[in-house]
């Protein structure tokens, strides 16, 4: 493994740019991905293995009259065809979701989305499943659909969920949080409230790999594998277990490489269930891998939420209370991914990183006859919307009150001796800096300069805005006595091992989409027991050989799972203390760690190195009562808060005022995750995320017409910034640990995703204020900006 | 119908359907699985192979278009037993993540600098516009190529996984994939 030159973006770097356990280092995961030796769910193939289709529903609602599957069936490659009069009969027809609703596996009654799953074809062949779609017949009775989530609980709305007994609406679900009379209370005396309806749309993580499952039932043994692209197989096995009625220990759930999640590989979908009903019914092992067009139209949506915004503060700019009431569009069924308790995630951060008086938010929960969703593309469970809410907000109240917003914001801040700071929904920030890193972050841009160029361009009639946003982030959910999924605590296990040569293999319970982990969790362990990285395996993805966790989203690897590697690591090194000892005929109390080793306190040249102590755990040396031989440990961490990174973003845009068109012509961003693992990963995974800002903020969203078609279901109108949307970032960062977790470390691979699209629309918003514009609600395009520049801003939905 | 080209420099000869995109024929005919599938629209180009060394969407072209065709995949990226420099410079400057885009960035790369052996960053930018990466914001690509380009030799990193472990001139040679050979195989209707 060879340690790259540095890069530090940030000019200040110097030696904390390689913090700990090797720093900077290639990925182990690299060379086998640079060869086209990935190993993908769609490059799996079994002896004998089938392919599925899944035919979808045409119309957005209405009653399922026939089907008929004759036609198909005489097919001569056709094994099977699978709907959901068959479901029923095996009670699977429907499934349990992430949101204590249930969602239809196939249609039995009737159609609730534009793509839902209808029927689903088993041949032979990924071609001849595809033909025999469209030899199945499917009589209709169409319904009057309802896509606008502010007329779902009028009362002549069309009842989605009918199916449901008592079921005379479309509200899925009240939530509130913050005192609702304090607030009011603040607001009643402040000098100045102002208010905005912000609008974050429904939007798409579309990673680059769709969704897809290959099933395996051994009817001998009754065990079914079940390879799935999925960022949480242990989970996923559970649920399976609870759904199919497979007993958990004869079901292994293998997640490959996967090409990129996002969130959108959390939850279970239709297809993998029908994979596994297809393998069970033919006796063969079913591969299903859908399209585009079927993972934008049917699998998990992110955003769509409509937040009415408040904010109340002083004449001279002391912001003292945020309220908000949410309408939040759920499709028509609810299976946001996200702890039980929280049904609208933790949007309650809302309150930013700001010291508020009061706050008070309450979201309401509806049904559309749209797919799933909403906890998705790097939200951290709705931080995005609520880091977008209250950042466009202070943007708002800075041009009310005629000041800068970087000087608003710092006015404002939470102090870093405030911390831990208990926000006013209940939230424990465990650190910040953030002056610190707003600073640097308008250090790095330039901030007076930039004005200064600004001031000269609007002179001559030019459009170039700046854009502020600094954000808390929570992430890395989280102690088990507050969350869960589904009942199961969110704690994560981490197995570790040094085998009798020194080297290690590690075993976790989180599963990587291309975030590193075989890279930084082997790392942590370098950094604990000082064995080389490259000596060190890291194992994920496979129910059988991991140990019990939750999975990746919610950037929660680093927090909980990386917690655990780091506490498993030190859990061996104890173990190694007492069997260095005995090696050594020393009391365990008399010996000194340096990384790699355990010596005698005072006399360096006695001692044992990791590699050593491994031979001897595995070899005849005597051992103390208690130590049972071999080098290994087992952990399961229950994390005692949230991680709370935060990040001080500027964007630079440029605006054509013929078109309308958005051009990022520079963004800056300071990140501080805490004590950094690899700081190349680190940027890597700033980079990604800023550039789903630009996208969210200028391009994408998932519309629908009034019938309930969807307007964005290929990539033809799904827009994805592509190299000539996105400038070469600009980063820096400042570092701020963690105080409780074991290695300082915050989560990150949200924080930008997060961050950016408020610092996006803030610079687009201020390079249309000569225009008198206060608000552009997203996607920015040239068309929306265009008719904000006329006067006549409209929200997307 | 049979169709005949070179792929990574081995000529191959298979019975296929008419219809049969060429993606679909060089992953589960020919078995090479570093050429990945990304839209149905042809807008992402996780599918890019290199046909005669221009960059195509292999989702966009039937396999028999491809007959009689050079046809270069990810797989024969590596030549004499040594990494492509681009392959070493996505290593080199973190040019990839989840990796499903690689392969397909990694080949535009290659074409661009076959042509253009010292290309500023917008001539990478715009060689690249045809393809989607979700994971790095693409800095980091623009920097591998970059790197390729400083280093039109490589620093010879061997490659272990040659293309020809795969290849040895018929379809019916690929061990891991005999399941779908044969499926496809026995497709042809005319």
């Amino acid at each position: 493994m060879t340690v790259i030159h540095d890069r530090p973006s940030n000019p200040a770097a110097g030696d904390e740019d390689r913090p700990i356990g090797y720093g900077r280092i290639q990925r182990k995961e690299d060379p086998r991905f640079v060869r086209g030796k990935g190993h993908y769910l769609d490059d799996i193939v079994l002896p004998g293995m089938l392919h599925g289709a899944i035919l979808r529903a045409p119309v957005a609602h209405a009653r399922l009259v026939s089907i008929d599957t004759t036609n198909a069936l005489a097919h001569p490659k056709v094994v099977a065809v699978i709907t959901g009069k068959d479901l029923l009969g095996l009670n699977l027809a429907w499934a349990p979701t992430l949101s204590a609703d249930v969602q239809a596996v196939l249609v039995t009654d009737k159609v609730r989305f534009q793509g839902q799953e209808v029927a689903f074809v088993v041949a032979e062949d990924r071609y001849a499943a595809r033909d025999a779609l469209e030899l199945i017949d499917v009589e209709y009775d169409v319904l009057p659909p309802l896509v606008d989530a502010r007329k779902a609980l009028d009362p002549d709305a069309p009842v989605i969920r009918d199916e449901i007994e008592g079921r005379t609406d479309n509200r899925i679900f009240d939530w509130e949080m913050g005192d609702k009379a304090e607030t009011d209370a603040v607001f009643a005396s402040a000098d100045v409230v102002v208010s905005q309806e912000v609008v974050y749309p429904r939007v798409h993580p579309a990673p680059m790999e769709t969704c897809g499952a290959v099933a395996d039932f051994d009817a001998v043994n009754g065990k079914l594998t079940l390879y799935e692209t999925t960022q949480a197989p242990h989970a996923h096995r559970t649920l399976f277990a609870i759904v199919a009625g497979i007993p958990e220990h004869k079901i292994r759930i293998v997640s490959p490489d996967i090409g990129g999640g996002f969130g959108n590989k959390v939850g279970i979908y239709p297809g993998y269930i029908l994979a596994v009903v297809g393998s069970i019914v033919s006796g063969r092992p079913v591969k299903w891998v859908e399209d585009r067009s079927e993972n934008l139209m049917s699998t998990s949506f992110a955003r769509d939420y409509i937040m009415q915004g408040e904010i109340a503060a002083t004449k001279d700019g002391k912001i003292l209370a945020l309220r908000t009431h949410v309408l939040a569009d759920h499709g028509a069924f609810n299976a946001t991914a996200q702890p039980t308790k929280n049904p609208a995630g933790f949007f309650s951060i809302f309150t930013g990183s700001y010291d508020l008086m009061a706050a008070h938010c309450s979201v309401t929960g509806v049904y559309t006859n749209k797919a799933p969703g909403g906890v998705a593309y790097a939200c951290s469970f709705r931080v995005t919307e609520a880091v977008y809410l209250v950042e466009r907000m202070v943007d708002i109240l800075a041009r009310k009150l005629n000041m800068d917003p970087a000087e608003l914001r710092l006015k404002n801040f939470i102090k870093p001796e405030q911390f831990p700071y208990a926000n006013k929904t209940g939230w424990v920030y465990d650190s910040g800096n953030y002056e610190a890193a707003m600073r640097l972050s308008m250090q790095l841009a330039g901030y007076e300069d930039l004005r200064r160029e600004q001031a000269e361009k609007r002179e001559r009639g030019e459009l170039m805005g700046i854009g502020v946003s600094f954000f808390t982030e929570v992430v890395g959910a989280g102690p088990r006595k507050h969350f869960d999924i589904v009942g199961l605590g969110m704690a994560d296990g981490a197995e570790l091992r040094v085998h009798p040569t020194g080297k290690a293999v590690v075993r976790i319970s989180v599963q990587s989409q291309g975030q590193g982990h075989e890279t930084t969790f082997a790392q942590i362990v370098a950094e604990e027991l000082g064995i080389p990285p490259e000596d060190i395996e890291v194992v994920h993805g496979d129910t059988d050989q991991t140990p019990f966790g939750l999975g990746t989203y919610g950037s929660r690897s680093t927090p909980v799972s990386g917690g655990a590697v780091a506490l498993v690591a030190r859990k061996v090194r104890e173990k190694a203390k007492l069997i260095a000892g005995a090696m050594l005929e020393t009391r365990p109390e008399d010996l000194e760690w340096e990384k790699g080793r355990w010596f005698v306190k005072g006399d360096p040249s006695v001692g044992k190195t990791i590699a050593e102590i491994a031979m001897g755990a595995h070899g005849t040396v005597a051992l103390p009562e208690g130590v049972d031989g071999n080098l290994d440990a087992e952990v399961t961490y229950d994390p005692p808060n949230l991680t709370f990174p935060f990040g001080a973003y500027i964007c630079v845009v440029d605006i054509d005022p013929g078109t309308g068109q958005v051009k990022v012509r520079r963004f800056i961003a300071v990140d501080d995750c805490g004590t950094r693992i690899n700081p190349m990963i680190i940027e890597g995974q700033v980079h990604g995320g800023l550039t789903d800002g630009v996208g969210m903020a200028l391009m994408e969203i998932i519309e629908f017409d009034e019938a309930g078609n969807c307007l964005a279901g290929s990539f033809m109108d799904y827009l994805i910034p592509t190299a000539m949307e996105v400038p070469d970032w600009e980063t820096g960062f400042t570092v701020t640990p963690s105080p409780h977790h074991p290695i300082g470390a915050k989560g990150i691979g949200e924080s930008a995703t997060v961050g950016s699209p408020p610092a996006i629309v803030n610079a687009v918003v201020d390079a249309l204020a000569p225009f008198g514009v206060t608000h552009v609600d997203m996607p920015c395009t040239p068309a929306r900006v265009w008719a904000a520049m006329q006067g006549r801003a409209r929200p997307p939905i | 119908m049979q169709i005949s080209m070179t792929v990574n420099g081995t000529d191959v000869t298979s019975e296929i359907e008419p219809r049969v995109l060429l993606v679909h024929y060089i992953r589960e005919v020919l078995g090479l699985t570093g050429t990945h599938w990304g839209c149905d629209t042809s807008n992402c180009g996780t599918c890019v192979v290199l046909m005669d060394g221009q960059p195509v969407k292999s989702c966009t072209v039937l396999a028999a278009m491809a007959a009689g065709h050079d046809i270069r995949t990810v797989e024969g990226l590596a030549t004499g037993g040594t990494l492509d420099p681009v392959q070493q410079g996505f290593m080199e400057e973190h040019g990839l993540q989840c990796g499903f885009c690689t392969p397909g960035m990694m080949l535009t790369a290659r074409a661009l600098l076959d042509k253009n052996p010292h290309p500023d960053d917008a001539e990478i930018r715009r060689a690249i516009s045809g393809q989607i990466c979700r994971c790095t914001g693409y800095a980091t690509i623009v920097r591998s190529v970059q790197w390729a380009a400083a280093h039109p030799a490589g620093t010879g990193v061997e490659d272990a996984a040659a293309a020809d472990e795969v290849l040895d001139g018929t379809d019916t040679a690929v061990p891991d994939v005999a399941a779908e050979t044969a499926n496809t195989a026995t497709e042809v209707k005319a």
